[in-house]
């Protein structure tokens, strides 16, 4: 079914891509109605996305990776052909069984969060809408039709950070991040017009002559342009902008925390498992472009250092953060920015390892804190929260369980093994350490902050009487966070040096269990580095943090020693502030000139057309008036005085006609004799 | 069926509407919807036999008019033409059922809106560049009177400017045209024999702007675009329609079939200067567009910004800019009548105001959430998203004027990306404003009628169809640009 041309596969995106159109057009009282077609929609489709991963387990042939297209043609004329098809491999096969599975139990989750929601159809029809353009993103055979489904993820992602729309901030974050992914949006878009100028395809694989293939490769590493750089480079370059915009990283990134405005199984979704995680995907299904410049080329060299920039920038940001969203925003910047360090440094199986993982771990954050503030009653303040472990067991397992993963607890959570994978990675870099040092730090901040936030939700007591009766979820919203934290816990056994099958699978080789592996020298450093930072950070964070103050308002204890610099992370470092001044304000500004400009030049211009053309009409008026008219004004009055003359004869008295016609016929008669005497 | 039903079916209706008794305001709509449905099914019917049999021979009718001059009453459709004849008959039914109740003087109203729908049909199918003129004179008048009876927003004014930029472009046009006539011999207006003469290089070079500036000047080149976004304001929602959708068109389309093909060489030397007036018409609307407050103005504006696609598009004159200028302008034919029926019949008909401000307060959303979700997926289209006929028209062009010039790109993608800001900045203040919470339930409006929701599903069902599978379209487009009349362009460098 799915290892030659497997057709069967559209049915994963087009599903909940129809679910959507349907949904868009049911009135919304049929909100129940509505979230089970999403939810059965989805579910048909996770079942086939894992079937198709199952298929994709085994290697092809020849220890070649496992690779099946379908694909048809578009549209075809002379010599121009396009195509638009699937690919299933075990980039696509892995991240659509993870998108597919994911988003099926927040789906869920969603329906008990959401359930007071007035619009709740609607809702679950954008998320149906995303969910099919995020699978057709990642099984997408063509660059073309992974930049559309690219934009209509943007789409979805817009409507349903707006989704309050009535809310201001939530109104500015949802074109906030609609137009800052845009910046990335038209790289992405100019990368691939001239890597179609150049191959004249866009199909990723099409039986050899497909853009990741020998042939194209060849000649974009072939071609050079501006400043020498070769046209795989620069195309790259664009390709990388378009996914540092979707993928939050900096300097595009601040769209993502503000994203946060959406709710929360749309954070959980789209801002930590799936749509941010599309750059990344992007990078991975196009790394044989980047490699065309080779492991130090400029393309990687980027990407790393951007990636590492990121995952650093972002971990001190987080620390500074009070809202739990937030903290878990910036924490996703910065865990993407460690995806990047990966690929930047060729370690793509380490980059999709930790994406997966990620997904897991993050997605069970976000839903454990919507938890959090739906028995909070809305509160998102983690200075107002405290000693929630008591009045919410569950989620507060939950919540460690991810909260664990994602510091790097050691060996039984995934994130410490897809940890390990990308430092592996960047400290194997032939490019230098620069990138493997950010990320060490950012690691280690990551487990300080995390454990900060722990430490003032659930430990302590109570600090603000508006929270005072905090409840434990519902069933329907806590058994998604059971599933997830399982996925966090169980997928760290598929990636673990001893039997790194995951990574083999990508590189399409077979994975042997090697339990000496962990105990080589190299491996052995790396988990000792691991298990270092995990425990320093932690500690530290402790003893900062064990004795929370009991009231709310209390300065923060770093914000004690260091005021200034808390409240520089605490603005995100000041990213913002410098774009609404200096970029904001000036396109908005230069709109407004460009306005008056019209307004000055051509409202004026159309007075002055209008002036000289009367003033021409007078002046001839007056031409007219004086001289041609004049002639003939005495023509004119002449004939008018001479017919007054005439016209006194015609007096209308017969006495006076009958004279002259006697007169008349008496001079006729002597001229007749005159001349007949002659 | 073939196409001459068009032209028959539009000026028949108006002569049919005119005929009518006064009062029978129900009849005149109904007639107008007639004619102008023969019309549109006349063209998807020819669109079909086209397709289903491409090797068959493009229909003609050709008959003796004026012997002295040679001119001739010809007409012909290849499937370029006819794209565009389906273009025109589905913005003429939508603008007619955005008319329905037009209470001011309906007969006098929809005689002059079909005299115009027959008038752009005719352009569309003439082979004879006199016979043309004619057509293109025909629907000037009828624009005027439009506006200035049934307009709105400073319509006098409007309707005189749009009418003085016509009227100095079809003098233009005219001095080109005759220029023409007399440099190939002065026998016939035959378009394809005036294509095919040979010119001087130095009558090329002063000839060519002149012929292509009055033509260019209907498409909202910058900078002389200013006569579109106050004619639009001004124009009854129909006419705003017919301006922006087909109207503007005209104009490009004469650039594309008479100006180019006839002065090739001309455009040769030229055609840098067209990237780019094109490219900052492209900017300069989106710019524009960003600082309106009035919501037709936005609109207004863009059109601007998108007209500029299809010049560039012209100037690219490969085949992929030449295919993207066309899809480019079906596309902002049926996406730019959609964005106005909304915004100008819809919304402004219940709330009696466009101003972007003064909207907030109906929270259209809750109020009128057809019209926001319909004017959310138009926005969608506009901003040339995916899944919609923009995009399509925008990569070809793209892709077109990349294999030319490539950085010129870097002003197309500057123009892309304020496109997106004003598109979601107009959207979100008229249709998803912010609310203060204590201000209570929105004024009631009443719900979309039949006649609305059928003219924007019809829109919107064509420019998704464009965008989801735009092959036909490239077929029809193609048939035409594979004329003799397009060889030198196509192979210019």
């Amino acid at each position: 079914m799915f290892s030659e041309n497997p057709t069967v596969l559209w049915l994963v995106p087009m599903l909940p891509l129809l679910a959507g159109a349907v949904i868009a057009f049911m009135p919304n009282r049929m909100g129940k109605p509505a979230s089970w077609l999403a939810l059965g929609a989805l579910g048909v489709s996770c079942v086939i996305a894992l079937l198709a991963l199952l298929a994709a387990l085994h290697p092809g042939g020849h220890g070649e990776v496992f690779r099946s297209v379908t694909q048809s043609t578009w549209f075809h004329f002379g010599s121009v052909e396009m195509k638009w098809g699937l690919v299933l491999d075990p980039l696509s096969a892995g991240m659509g069984a993870m998108v597919t599975f994911v988003a099926f139990w927040i789906f869920l989750y969603s329906t008990g969060y959401m359930a007071e929601e007035a619009r709740f159809g609607r809702f679950f029809g954008f998320l149906s809408l995303f969910s099919g353009a995020m699978l057709m993103v990642v099984y997408a055979n063509s660059l073309l039709l992974l930049f559309m489904a690219w934009e209509l993820v943007g789409l979805a992602s817009y409507l349903l950070i707006g989704f309050y729309y009535s809310k201001p901030s939530a109104a500015a974050a949802s074109q906030k991040a609609f137009i800052t992914t845009r910046v990335g949006d038209m790289a992405f878009f100019l990368g691939m017009i001239w890597l179609y100028g150049k191959t004249g395809t866009l199909s990723f694989y099409d039986g050899g002559n497909g853009l990741l293939e020998s042939g194209a490769l060849t000649t974009l590493a072939g071609a050079t342009t501006i400043g020498g750089f070769t046209v795989s480079a620069m195309a790259s370059l664009l390709l990388l902008v378009g996914a540092m915009g979707k993928s939050g990283q900096v300097p595009l990134h601040t769209w993502l925390p503000d994203a946060m405005e959406g709710p929360t199984p749309v954070s959980a979704l789209i801002h930590a498992a799936t749509m941010v995680a599309a750059g990344v995907f992007l990078v991975a299904r196009t790394h044989p472009i980047f490699m065309q410049s080779g492991l130090q080329g400029l393309p990687l060299t980027a990407t790393a250092w951007i990636g590492g920039i990121t995952a650093l920038y972002a971990a001190c940001v987080a620390l500074g953060q009070n809202d739990i969203k937030r903290i878990l925003a910036y924490s996703t910047v910065s865990q993407l920015g460690f995806m990047m360090v990966a690929l930047g440094t060729g370690g793509v199986p380490a980059a999709m390892f930790h994406l997966i993982a990620h997904a897991f771990f993050k997605a069970l954050l976000f839903l454990s804190a919507g938890s959090v503030i739906h028995g909070c009653h809305d509160e998102q303040d983690i200075r107002k929260m405290g000693g929630l472990r008591k009045a919410m067991p569950k989620t507060f397992v939950t919540y460690a369980v991810g909260m664990m993963a994602l510091a790097g607890f050691p060996f039984v959570f995934s994130g410490f093994w897809s940890k390990e994978a990308v430092l592996h990675s960047a400290m194997g870099w032939p490019g230098g350490y620069g990138p493997f040092a950010l990320a060490v730090c950012a690691a280690l901040l990551t487990a300080f902050y995390m454990t900060r936030q722990a430490l003032l939700v659930f430990f302590g007591k109570p600090r603000e009487p508006g929270v005072h009766h905090p409840h434990e979820s519902p069933p329907v919203i806590l058994v998604p966070l059971y599933v997830l934290a399982a996925g966090a816990v169980l997928l760290s056994l598929v990636g673990t040096p001893v039997w790194p099958w995951f990574e083999e699978w990508l590189l399409g080789a077979h994975a042997h269990f090697d339990g000496g592996a962990l105990f080589k020298p190299h491996a052995l450093v790396l988990v000792g580095i691991s298990l270092t930072i995990v425990t320093v950070g932690v500690t530290a964070s402790w003893l900062v943090y064990r004795y929370p103050s009991g009231d709310s308002r209390a300065p923060d204890p770093i914000e004690r020693k260091f005021g200034g610099l808390w409240a520089f992370l605490g603005t995100g470092m000041g990213f913002d502030a410098f774009y609404e001044k200096h970029i904001i304000s000036n396109v908005a500004r230069l709109g407004r000139a460009v306005d008056t400009a019209e307004r000055m030049f051509f409202v004026p211009l159309m007075a002055l057309a209008e002036g000289v053309i009367k003033l021409c009409g007078r002046w001839t008026g007056t031409v007219d008036e004086q001289s041609l008219n004049r002639g003939f004004n005495t023509i004119c009055a002449e004939m008018k005085n001479r017919a007054g003359t005439a016209s006194a004869s015609q007096s209308g008295r017969p006495q006076a006609y009958l004279r002259a016609i006697g007169l008349g016929t008496a001079v006729l008669l002597v001229m007749y004799f005159l001349i007949s005497a002659r | 069926m073939n196409p001459a039903w068009t032209v028959i079916s539009a000026f028949a209706g108006a002569l049919l509407v005119l005929l009518l008794p006064a009062r029978s305001a129900m009849l005149a709509r109904v007639i107008a919807l007639a004619a102008s449905v023969v019309g549109a099914v006349a063209a998807v019917a020819c669109c079909l036999h086209k397709l289903s049999h491409p090797d068959s021979p493009k229909w003609e009718f050709d008959a003796e008019w004026i012997p002295q001059l040679g001119s001739r009453f010809h007409l012909a459709a290849d499937g370029l033409g006819l794209a565009l004849l389906l273009l025109t008959g589905v913005v003429a039914v939508a603008g007619v059922l955005f008319s329905w109740n037009v209470e001011r003087r309906p007969r006098a109203f929809f005689a002059w809106y079909m005299t115009i729908i027959g008038g752009v049909y005719g352009v569309f199918m003439s082979r004879d560049a006199l016979l043309m003129f004619v057509f293109y004179e025909v629907v000037i008048l009828p624009k005027y009177m439009l506006i200035s009876i049934w307009g709105s927003t400073n319509k006098e004014y409007g309707a005189m400017k749009l009418t003085m930029y016509s009227i100095a472009a079809s003098a233009l046009i005219l001095i080109g045209l005759v220029v023409a006539y007399a440099a190939a011999g002065g026998t016939s207006f035959d378009l394809e024999h005036l294509a095919s003469a040979n010119y001087s290089a130095g009558l090329q070079y002063w000839a060519f702007p002149i012929l292509f500036l009055g033509f260019a000047v209907l498409a909202g080149i910058w900078p002389f675009h200013t006569w579109a976004p106050t004619g639009h304001v001004a124009a009854p929602t129909a006419a705003s329609m017919l301006l922006a959708g087909v109207v503007m068109k005209l104009g490009a389309y004469g650039a594309l079939f008479v100006a180019m093909p006839i002065f090739e060489q001309g455009f040769q030397e030229w055609r840098l200067a067209i990237a780019l007036l094109a490219v900052a018409g492209i900017i300069y609307g989106a710019l524009t567009a960003l600082a309106q407050k009035d919501l037709k103005f936005v609109i207004g504006y863009s059109s601007v910004s998108h007209m500029g696609f299809i010049l560039l598009g012209l100037a690219a004159a490969n085949m992929w800019g030449l295919r993207g200028a066309v899809l480019q302008m079906i596309s902002h034919g049926i996406v730019a009548g959609l964005l106005f029926g909304i915004a100008g019949r819809v919304v402004y008909e219940r709330t009696h105001t466009r101003d972007l401000g003064a909207l907030q307060k109906f929270d259209l959303w809750r109020s009128l959430p057809g019209a926001a979700f319909a004017f959310t997926l138009a926005t969608a289209a506009s901003m040339g998203l995916p899944g919609f006929s923009g995009f399509v028209a925008e990569i070809s062009v793209v892709i077109g004027v990349w294999q030319a010039s490539p950085w010129l790109l870097l002003g197309v993608a500057a123009g892309i990306f304020v496109t997106g800001a004003f598109s979601l900045r107009a959207m979100q203040r008229a249709f998803f404003p912010v609310r203060n919470p204590d201000a209570g339930d929105p004024p009631k409006l009443d719900p979309l009628t039949w006649p609305e929701i059928s003219a924007i599903a019809l829109l919107l069902l064509v420019s998704v169809a464009i965008g989801v599978y735009p092959p036909p379209w490239m077929e029809l487009i193609d048939n035409g640009l594979h004329s003799t009349m397009f060889d030198t362009i196509r192979t210019l460098p």
